[in-house]
C-alpha cells in the first residue's frame, strides 16, 4: 500500500528514520523496528499517557515528552537510550513494582507479563523503595474471570477497551493518588456487573497477571493485546488483519 | 426585557446616600473576621444603634476584607467628609463602646484603635483589593459607586474587541495563578481559536495550604470578578462562561450567584449586555475538594462533569476546551486586574511593579509574622519589605529563617535572599515560584526537613493518581521524609530522596507532580545541613 | 592458588534456591576443585565463619534470627548476594506484610483455625520471634549484587558464581534478572 501522506525525516538515538505526519513518536518508533519500552498504550485504544515510561527526550531539550503522546516533526532527534532516561525508566518501574504486590513466583502471568519483562528489558533487578504492601481485595465474583488488584499498575487499558470498543464502560478509576483503584460499575463485586457483557476484552489487554481467567494456575495466563488492533483496524478499514500480522 | 442599570444614576444616589448620615460604621464580615466573631460585633452595633435611636445619624455597612486578618473583627467609623479610625480585635461589647464613645461622645478610644499609618497599610498598593473594607459586597450598587462596571461600559461602547485585548497585552499583565503565562497572549489564542462556540473559565479553585486570595475576591468583590469576565469574554469572543469554585468556599458560591443574578436583573450580563450586541452567560460550577483540579484540564474534566484528572497537552485547552471547544482559563485575582486595567489603560498599568512583572499581587501572609493576612503589594517589591515592614516582622524576639512561596508547588527562600525583589522571574531563579500568592514565615526554631515533609504529604493526598511518578513517587519520597525526620535516615535515603525529586520533577503529566519535589529541592539546597544533621551514624557493615 | 571461601545462607525461604543450587550437578564437582563451602544449609557448619568471599542469602529477612545471622554475614563477607525473589523482593515471605501485625496473624493461624488445642508457639531461644514487616535483603543490610528468581535456575546460579570466581559481579543484564 504506498502511503500517500506526508513523510519527515527523523532520527533515534542518531539513526535515521522515517516518519509520518501526525503519527506519534511511538507509532514511528515501531513502524521503523525501534523499541521506545511502554506500558499503559495500546494500539487500537486512545492514548492515555499515565505510566511515563515511554517519555523520550527531544534533541537538547530538557523536558521530557510522552512519546505515545508527542507527534513526530520534521528533523526530530529522539533520544531513547540516555543515561538519564534508562536511570528514569528504572525508578518508574520501581515504583510500579513498590506500590503494589507483585509477587510473580505465585502469579498466573509470571513469564508472560509485559511489566516482568519490562523489568527485564529496564536492567531492575530490585527495588530500592519501601515496599508499600497495599490490603486489597480480590473480586473473583465474577464467573469467567478474576481481577487481583494487588497486581494492577493502573495502566487502564481495561478501562478504555470497555469504553471505546465494547461500549460498556464497566471499568473505572476510583479514588485517588495511591489509594487509586478500578472498580466494576458502582464499585459493586464484578460478578453482580449488569453492564459487563463478559467479552473479556479487559482480560486480553491487561498487561500484568491483574486480570485473568477463573480457574489458571501459576503462569497459565496468557492475554492477548494484539486482539485489540485487529479490532480497531477492521472497524476503521473494514479489513481482518491476520494475527501475524498484527504484531 | 428591562432597561439596563444606569451606572452614573446609581453612582450618583449612592453618594447621596453615603453623606446622608453623620456617621458611618463600615465593619468587616468576610471569612477571617466571622470566624473571629464578626457576626456577632456587627448585630451588637445595629441593635445598639437602633436602641440609641441613632438610625438617621449613623449606617452600618458590612464590608469585604480590611487586610490584617490577625487582629479581626476589624471596624472603622468614617465621620462624614472628616476623620476615620479603625478598630481591632472588636467584640459585641467593644463594638457597643466604640459607638458610644466615638460616636456619642466624639471620643476615639485609643486602646482599641489601630494606627492605620504603620506599613502594613501604608506600604501597600491596593488595586485588586481596592475594595476591600470599602464597599458591601452584597449591594451591586456599592460596587457601582465605587466605579464598578465603567469599564465594561467603556469597552462596550468604545472599543472594539481587539483594543481590549490590545490594552491587557500593554498592560504587561500575567497570570496570578502561579505560572505568569502572559494574559494577553492567551487571550489572543481564543480569540483567534476559530469556531462559534468558545469558552471562559475562571479558575477560583484556590486550594495552596493557607492561601485565600481568590477567596477574597469572590466573597468581598464579585462583581469586580464579573466585570473582568465579561471584558475578557468581549476581547475574545466568548458568550458562554464559568466560574469553577471549591466546594470548601460556600460564601463565595452563595455571593457569586447571587451577584450573576444582579447582574443579569441590571442587564449586565445576560443577552444583549447594556443593550449592546454583546451576550453573556455566566455560571458557577463547584468543585468537590480535589486539589489537581486547579489544573487547567482536571478542572475542565470536573466541570464537564468527569473525574478530575488532567489530561495531556496538546491539545491545549484554547484549541480544545470544554466539550472540544476552545476554551480560556483564567485565574480569578488575573481577571480581577482587568476592569482596573480598562479604567486607567495599560500603561498605567505596566508603571506599577516591575517591567516583567507588571502590576500589584496579592499574598496571603502566614506563618511566624507579627501581622497576618491579606495584603497587595507592587511586583518587585522585596521580600524584606514585606517580612520586616508590612509583615512587622518574625514576633517574639525569633530570627527569620525563611519564607515559602507558592505552597506545595513552591519553595522554601533562606534570610540571605530577603532582599529578592518578588516578581515571576526572581523567585524561579531561586527555586521558588510565585505561586497563586501564598506567602508563609518561618522563625529560626522550624526544621525545614518537616516543612519539606509536611508538603509532599500535601501533593502525596491530591496526587490524582493517574501517573506513576507523581502518585508512586510523591508516597515514596514522603516515606524517604518520614524516615529522615524521625532520625532513621541514612546518606543513601538522602540520594534516593533527591533521584526521586529528579524522576517526579521530569516525568509526571501535570504541574502538580512536575512541581511537588519544589519544597524538597529547595531545602536540600539552602538548608541541606538540616538534613544531614538528622541522619542515623551509619555502621561499617550498613 | 588460594581457594575461594563461599558460603550460602538460607533465612526466610522455601531452600528452593538451594535445590537449584544442587541442580547445577556435575558443576559442583567443578566448584569443589576451586572453592570452599565455608558455610551452607547442605554443609553441616554452626558458626558463620571469618573471612568469606562471597556469601548467597537465600530467603527474606522474617523474624530476629533472621536479622542477626544476616547482620553477621555482612560483617564477615566481602561481598553478599541476595539470592532468589524472596531475598530480593521479599516474595511470598512477604506476602504477610499486607495484613499487618504478625501477632495477629499467628492468632489466626495458630488459635483461630485449628479445630481444636490450637496454641501460639513459645520457646523463648528456640522459636526466634516475627519481625513486624518481612524485608528484602537488601532492606536490612547492604547488599553487593542480585540473583532474582523464584528459584534462580542452576545456569543463573552457576554463570553468577563463575563471575564471583573471577573476581566480578554476577551478570545483571537480560533474563539474568528474571523475576520469578
Amino acid at each position: 500500500m504506498v502511503d500517500r501522506r506526508q513523510t519527515v525525516a527523523v532520527t533515534f538515538d542518531g539513526v535515521d528514520a522515517e516518519g509520518v505526519v501526525g503519527e506519534s513518536v511511538l507509532e514511528c518508533a515501531r513502524r521503523n523496528g525501534v523499541t521506545i519500552p511502554s506500558l499503559c498504550f495500546l494500539e487500537g485504544l486512545s492514548v492515555w499517557g499515565g505510566c511515563r515510561i515511554c517519555v523520550v527526550e527531544v534533541a537538547e531539550d530538557h523536558r521530557l515528552r510522552p512519546a505515545c503522546a508527542t507527534q513526530v516533526v520534521p528533523d526530530m532527534e529522539i533520544k531513547i537510550e540516555t543515561p538519564r532516561l534508562r536511570a528514569y525508566r528504572k525508578s518508574i518501574l520501581e515504583l510500579l513494582f513498590a506500590e503494589g504486590n507483585h509477587v510473580c513466583a505465585v502469579c498466573v502471568s509470571n513469564g508472560k507479563c509485559e511489566l516482568q519483562d519490562m523489568a527485564v528489558h529496564c536492567g531492575m533487578d530490585h527495588v530500592r523503595y519501601d515496599y508499600r504492601s497495599p490490603l486489597r481485595e480480590i473480586d473473583a465474583s465474577h464467573p469467567k474471570y478474576v481481577f487481583d488488584p494487588n497486581r494492577c499498575i493502573l495502566c487502564t487499558r481495561c478501562v478504555r477497551v470497555c469504553d471505546e470498543i465494547e461500549g460498556a464502560h464497566v471499568w473505572d478509576v476510583s479514588y485517588r493518588g495511591e489509594q487509586a483503584l478500578l472498580v466494576t460499575e458502582m464499585n459493586k463485586p464484578w460478578g453482580e456487573s449488569l453492564s459487563c457483557t463478559w467479552c473479556g476484552k479487559c482480560v486480553a489487554v491487561c498487561p500484568t497477571g491483574s486480570l485473568a481467567y477463573q480457574g489458571r494456575a501459576i503462569g497459565e495466563m496468557e492475554h492477548d493485546p494484539v486482539m485489540i488492533k485487529r479490532l480497531a483496524v477492521a472497524r476503521s478499514r473494514n479489513e481482518w488483519l491476520y494475527p501475524e500480522e498484527s504484531k | 426585557m428591562a432597561a439596563p442599570i444606569d451606572l452614573h444614576e446609581v453612582t450618583e444616589r449612592e453618594r447621596e446616600e453615603r453623606f446622608r448620615t453623620r456617621w458611618r460604621v463600615k465593619a468587616c464580615a468576610s471569612t477571617a473576621c466571622q470566624s473571629a466573631g464578626a457576626g456577632q460585633t456587627i448585630k451588637a452595633i445595629e441593635d445598639a444603634v437602633e436602641a440609641e435611636d441613632m438610625m438617621l445619624e449613623v449606617q452600618v455597612i458590612p464590608t469585604g476584607c480590611m487586610g490584617l486578618c490577625s487582629a479581626g473583627p476589624l471596624v472603622r467609623v468614617l465621620r462624614r467628609g472628616g476623620d476615620k479610625a479603625m478598630y481591632q480585635k472588636v467584640t459585641p461589647e467593644t463594638g457597643i463602646k466604640i459607638l458610644k464613645s466615638h460616636v456619642l461622645d466624639e471620643e476615639t478610644l485609643p486602646e482599641h484603635e489601630i494606627d492605620t499609618e504603620i506599613p502594613f497599610f501604608s506600604s501597600q498598593e491596593r488595586v485588586v483589593l481596592a475594595n476591600g473594607g470599602v464597599i458591601n459586597p452584597d449591594r451591586i450598587e456599592s460596587y457601582v459607586a465605587h466605579g464598578g462596571y465603567l469599564a465594561l461600559e467603556k469597552a462596550l461602547k468604545t472599543m472594539k474587541p481587539k483594543h481590549v485585548l490590545e490594552e491587557i497585552r500593554t498592560s504587561g499583565l500575567r497570570g496570578r495563578g502561579g505560572a505568569g503565562y502572559p494574559t494577553a497572549s492567551k487571550w489572543s489564542l481564543l480569540a483567534a481559536a476559530p469556531g462559534e462556540t468558545k469558552y471562559i473559565v475562571a479558575n477560583g479553585d484556590e486550594g495552596d495550604p493557607g492561601a485565600y486570595m481568590d477567596r477574597t475576591i469572590m466573597e468581598d468583590d464579585p462583581h469586580r470578578l464579573l466585570e473582568g469576565i465579561a471584558l475578557a469574554a468581549y476581547a475574545t469572543g466568548a458568550n458562554q462562561a464559568y466560574i469553577y469554585v471549591r466546594a470548601e468556599y460556600p460564601r463565595a458560591i452563595e455571593r457569586l450567584d447571587r451577584a450573576i443574578r444582579v447582574a443579569r436583573r441590571n442587564r449586565l450580563l445576560g443577552r444583549k449586555i447594556l443593550d449592546t450586541k454583546f451576550d453573556l452567560s455566566v455560571e458557577v460550577r463547584i468543585g468537590a475538594g480535589a486539589f489537581v483540579c486547579g489544573e487547567e484540564t482536571a478542572l475542565l474534566a470536573s466541570i464537564e462533569g468527569r473525574r478530575g484528572i488532567p489530561r495531556l497537552r496538546p491539545p491545549y485547552p484554547t484549541e480544545k476546551g470544554l466539550w472540544g471547544e476552545p476554551t480560556m482559563i483564567n485565574n480569578v485575582e488575573t481577571l480581577a486586574n482587568i476592569a482596573p486595567i480598562i479604567n486607567n489603560g495599560g500603561e498605567w498599568f505596566a508603571s506599577l511593579g516591575t517591567p516583567k512583572s507588571t502590576g500589584t499581587k496579592v499574598f496571603a501572609l502566614a506563618g511566624d509574622i507579627t501581622h497576618t493576612g491579606l495584603i497587595e503589594v507592587p511586583m518587585g517589591t522585596k521580600l524584606r519589605d514585606i517580612v520586616e515592614d508590612i509583615g512587622g516582622g518574625v514576633p517574639d524576639g525569633k530570627g527569620f529563617k525563611a519564607a515559602q512561596t507558592g505552597g506545595p508547588s513552591g519553595g522554601c527562600i533562606p534570610a540571605k535572599f530577603l532582599d529578592t525583589p518578588v516578581d515571576y522571574d526572581s523567585l524561579r531563579e531561586l527555586g521558588s515560584i510565585m505561586g497563586s500568592g501564598g506567602l508563609i514565615i518561618m522563625n529560626e526554631e522550624v526544621r525545614m526537613p518537616d516543612v519539606a515533609k509536611y508538603f509532599m504529604e500535601f501533593s502525596m493526598d491530591e496526587s490524582c493518581g493517574k501517573c506513576t511518578p507523581c502518585r508512586a513517587g510523591t508516597v515514596q519520597m514522603h516515606n524517604l521524609l518520614q524516615r529522615i525526620t524521625d532520625g532513621d535516615g541514612t546518606k543513601q535515603d538522602i540520594r534516593d530522596l533527591e533521584h526521586l525529586c529528579s524522576v517526579v520533577r521530569d516525568a509526571s503529566l501535570c504541574g502538580l507532580g512536575q512541581a511537588a519535589p519544589n519544597p524538597v529541592m529547595s531545602t536540600l539546597q539552602y538548608f541541606r545541613s538540616e538534613y544531614s544533621a538528622l541522619l542515623r551514624e551509619e555502621v561499617a557493615h550498613g | 592458588m588460594t581457594r575461594a571461601r563461599i558460603a550460602t545462607a538460607w533465612l526466610g525461604g522455601c531452600s528452593g534456591c538451594h535445590m537449584s543450587l544442587l541442580d547445577m550437578d556435575e558443576w559442583l564437582f567443578e566448584l569443589a576443585q576451586v572453592a570452599d563451602i565455608v558455610y551452607s544449609p547442605i554443609a553441616d557448619v554452626k558458626i558463620f565463619p571469618e573471612d568469606v568471599d562471597a556469601t548467597l542469602v537465600e530467603g527474606a529477612i522474617a523474624n530476629e534470627d533472621n536479622l542477626e545471622l544476616a547482620l553477621e554475614i555482612r560483617a564477615k563477607s566481602r561481598l553478599v548476594i541476595s539470592f532468589g525473589d524472596c531475598a530480593v523482593t521479599g516474595n511470598v515471605t512477604a506476602m504477610r506484610n499486607p495484613l499487618g501485625d504478625p501477632q495477629q496473624i499467628l492468632q489466626s493461624v495458630y488459635v483461630d483455625a485449628p479445630d481444636r488445642d490450637g496454641q501460639i508457639p513459645v520457646e523463648p531461644g528456640i522459636v526466634p520471634p516475627l519481625l513486624p514487616q518481612v524485608l528484602p535483603v537488601h532492606k536490612a543490610i547492604r547488599v553487593d549484587a542480585f540473583l532474582p528468581g523464584c528459584p534462580p535456575p542452576a545456569d543463573r546460579i552457576q554463570a553468577a558464581l563463575e563471575a564471583l570466581l573471577e573476581g566480578a559481579l554476577p551478570p545483571n543484564r537480560g533474563e539474568a534478572i528474571r523475576f520469578g
